[in-house]
């Protein structure tokens, strides 16, 4: 029997937490995700969970401690944002490269400087390189379910998984969400049974080497292929998990896009305030849809041309920017992706709201209206547009 | 059972041949050392910093290290990876995934860069929280890996790349930091400085008292570089000799706040026999760098006064 509730989203994710009860957390507090080891430390302080927490000195430390009690055998999960995934960065490539099953949650917010604690995708797109698995939710639903699923995938790619939703908007608004019994989600992720660990009893092992020239190579190449191949067992997961929530995930979400002539792709929340837009210019008789992605990495660069041929004009909103003089990650790498599936549909990059400044469903209208003009004048004026900015 | 070199070489050596470290340098028998104070049954799970260490010791498809579990994540970072080792290991334990009568202890190795300069947060920090971890500091006194570039840990005045004794600065401007004050001031069960000295007795009833202590234990050895100080591989045990003798590396431990001074020489030697077997000291012996000499002297008898001052005001 599902369990209906009216959660915030960190509370919705620590409530996931709790009910997957991990061998070991290590968290560091950073706004605006500091409420989920906040209400997770209150399980363990409680005897909800039997996890052990790590309060550690820094975000550095905590993967740091991740990675060490992941690889001693445990199943393990941690919380950041922002300047505090920067802290990361170093370790999170550490993480992925020997192959750590992890969860990481990740409450979006902007990067310094200068200093903003608000809803940005800077912190995760910067670390977009270095081999995890990410997920974005729209909502607290999305919040609560990936992060039970991010369970199951990273134990079975061994490869890293981040779940990424937006500070402030989604980790701190209260929704009503629909929970799984905590005997399904118990069901649902297993028991962990790792195959190579520092605490086997039965043998000891050495991990993280020094590799030279061509193992490093193959120890890369072998970090790609699985990425590659993580998609399906992403896609096997979410099956799994709608048998029994009736929840459907795919690599994307699409809405209104099968017969839509003007398109965009989005990240987490804002996908929202684009679908109630749409909902509006479709009642006008614009043929509006909006493609919202839930793997960035990793990227459906085959699956997302094949969404995209009936346009007549696309745009590619990031909530971040790469300050390369040109355009912003999602952008570039999708237009990519189109370029290699020789599909050439006009489209531009939208850069939004960055440090949290808002997005209102005006300023959705504006970029329509601009695609409506691209595909009317056959031809783009400019490629990157800031978009809100008065 | 009273100590008994020959005895203990007979247990099974835990980082064996095959590794790449130097000829002359302290790092492996520091390391063979401690793991020695291992008991035969209890397992271990080692975690090194990045350093000569590492790199010579575990170079992918090969391991030196033997019965124990070995891990190495990144530079500034052992004490956090173990933490987080040693605390799914009591996870595991508790819910009964891992068998009760087995016992593994955990054990961390850096060298003074991994742990006084970029480790010194998360080291602190892993003290502080009170992981049943014994972290150790093979202390060269320089960034050796990389080619000897200065450290914290760097003695006042010596010569590295980074402080080069020059027409203007004579090499190192700054006396060591001294981080086993530092770690005896986070209030844990015990802390250690040790050498590779006389019949490595030190050494090993040190690694297992600080092994052995429930809670977090510091214990740092000093370790000669051959590269890094200019001198003959076959002179390590020399060196270490002279090190003590002249109290530039005194030997001392606290335990629950007392402090020990477990080698007293009965002739303390003056600091230039210590310094004048390497090369990394050789200018200290210019005509006109008497003041460098004296100024270090000064510093060695003030810290040896201090401990002495210490072990008597500790002990009352």
């Amino acid at each position: 029997m599902a369990i209906r509730e009216r959660l915030s989203g960190n509370e919705a994710v620590a409530t996931a937490m709790k009910q997957i009860n991990p061998d070991t957390v290590a968290a560091y507090p950073i706004t605006p995700s500091t409420e989920i080891p906040q209400y997770f430390s209150n399980f363990v302080s409680n005897g909800t969970v039997t996890t052990e927490f790590i309060p550690v000195e820094s975000e550095h430390s905590a993967m740091s401690a991740c990675i060490g009690a992941a690889a001693a055998g445990g199943r393990v999960m941690s919380a950041t944002s922002s300047q505090g995934l920067a802290l990361m960065f170093e370790m999170l490539y550490i993480a992925s490269g020997m192959r750590i099953p992890l969860t990481l949650i990740c409450g979006n917010r902007a990067l310094s400087a200068p200093l903003n604690i608000h809803n940005d995708h800077s912190d995760a797109m910067g670390v977009r390189d270095a081999g995890f698995i990410q997920l974005y939710c729209e909502n607290n639903q999305e919040a609560y379910d990936n992060t039970i699923m991010a369970v199951k995938i990273t134990e079975l790619t061994k490869i890293p998984v981040m779940v990424c939703f937006d500070g402030f908007i989604t980790s701190h608004s209260v929704e009503n969400i629909t929970l799984m019994e905590n005997e399904e989600v118990k069901n649902f992720v297993g028991e962990y049974k790792p195959t190579e660990y520092l605490l086997d009893e039965k043998r000891n092992i050495s991990m993280g080497p020094l590799a030279l020239q061509k193992d490093y190579y193959k120890f890369r190449v072998d970090l790609a292929n699985a990425m590659r191949n993580s998609k399906d067992i992403i896609l096997k997961v979410s099956k799994e998990f709608e048998k029994i929530t009736g929840r459907n995930y795919g690599l994307y979400e699409k809405y209104m896009m099968d017969d839509a002539e003007y398109g965009i792709i989005v990240l987490n929340s804002t996908a929202g305030t684009v679908k109630d837009t749409v909902d509006n210019l479709r009642k006008k008789g614009i043929k509006a849809g909006v493609l919202k992605l839930r793997t960035f990495r990793p990227l459906p660069f085959e699956e997302l041309p094949k969404e995209l041929t009936n346009l007549k004009a696309l745009a590619i909103m990031d909530k971040c920017d790469s300050v390369n003089g040109y355009s912003a990650p999602l952008f570039s790498e999708i237009t990519s992706a189109m370029y290699t599936a020789s599909l050439n549909v006009p489209t531009v990059n939208y850069i939004y709201g960055l440090g949290g400044s808002d997005v209102k469903s005006t300023d959705i209208e504006e970029v329509f209206e601009n695609l409506q003009n691209i595909a009317k004048n056959k031809k783009i004026d400019n490629v990157t547009y800031y978009l809100g900015l008065d | 059972m009273a100590y008994n070199l020959k005895e203990v070489v007979k247990k099974e050596s835990r980082l064996v041949s095959g590794h790449r470290m130097c000829a002359g340098c302290g790092a492996p028998p520091a390391v063979r050392g401690v793991l020695r104070a291992l008991k035969g049954e209890d397992n271990a799970v080692v975690a090194c910093a990045t350093g000569c260490l590492e790199v010579s010791t575990c170079i992918y498809p090969y391991t030196s290290w033997n019965n124990v579990s070995f891990i190495h994540t990144a530079f500034e970072c052992a004490a956090a990876t173990l933490a987080g080792i040693e605390t799914t290991y009591k996870s595991l334990k508790k819910s009964g995934k891992l068998s009760q009568d087995k016992t593994t202890k955990f054990i961390a190795f850096g060298g003074d860069g991994g742990t006084l300069d970029i480790g010194l947060q998360s080291l602190s920090g892993a003290m502080e929280r009170g992981h049943d971890i014994t972290y150790v500091c093979y202390d060269n006194g320089a960034y050796m890996n990389t080619g000897t570039q200065r450290s914290s840990s760097t003695p006042h005045f010596a010569d590295t790349t980074t402080t080069p004794a020059g027409k203007y600065i004579p090499g190192k401007t700054q006396p060591r930091k001294d981080l086993t004050e530092i770690m005896i001031k986070h209030n844990i069960s015990y802390v250690a400085q040790t050498a590779l000295f006389g019949n490595l007795k030190d050494l090993y009833e040190k690694s297992e008292k600080a092994i052995y202590t429930e809670g977090p234990t510091y214990l740092t050895v000093f370790s000669p570089c051959p590269r890094g100080w200019g001198y003959p591989t076959d002179d390590l045990m020399e060196i270490e000799k002279l090190a003590v003798n002249t109290c530039f590396w005194p030997l001392y431990e606290v335990e629950n706040g007392k402090y020990k001074i477990t080698y007293k020489p009965t002739n303390k030697l003056p600091v230039e026999e210590f310094l004048k077997t390497q090369k990394r000291f050789k200018h200290m012996f210019k005509e006109g760098n008497e003041w460098m000499i004296k100024e270090l002297q000064e510093e060695i008898d003030k810290k040896w006064n201090y401990l002495l001052f210490m072990e008597e005001i500790t002990n009352k």
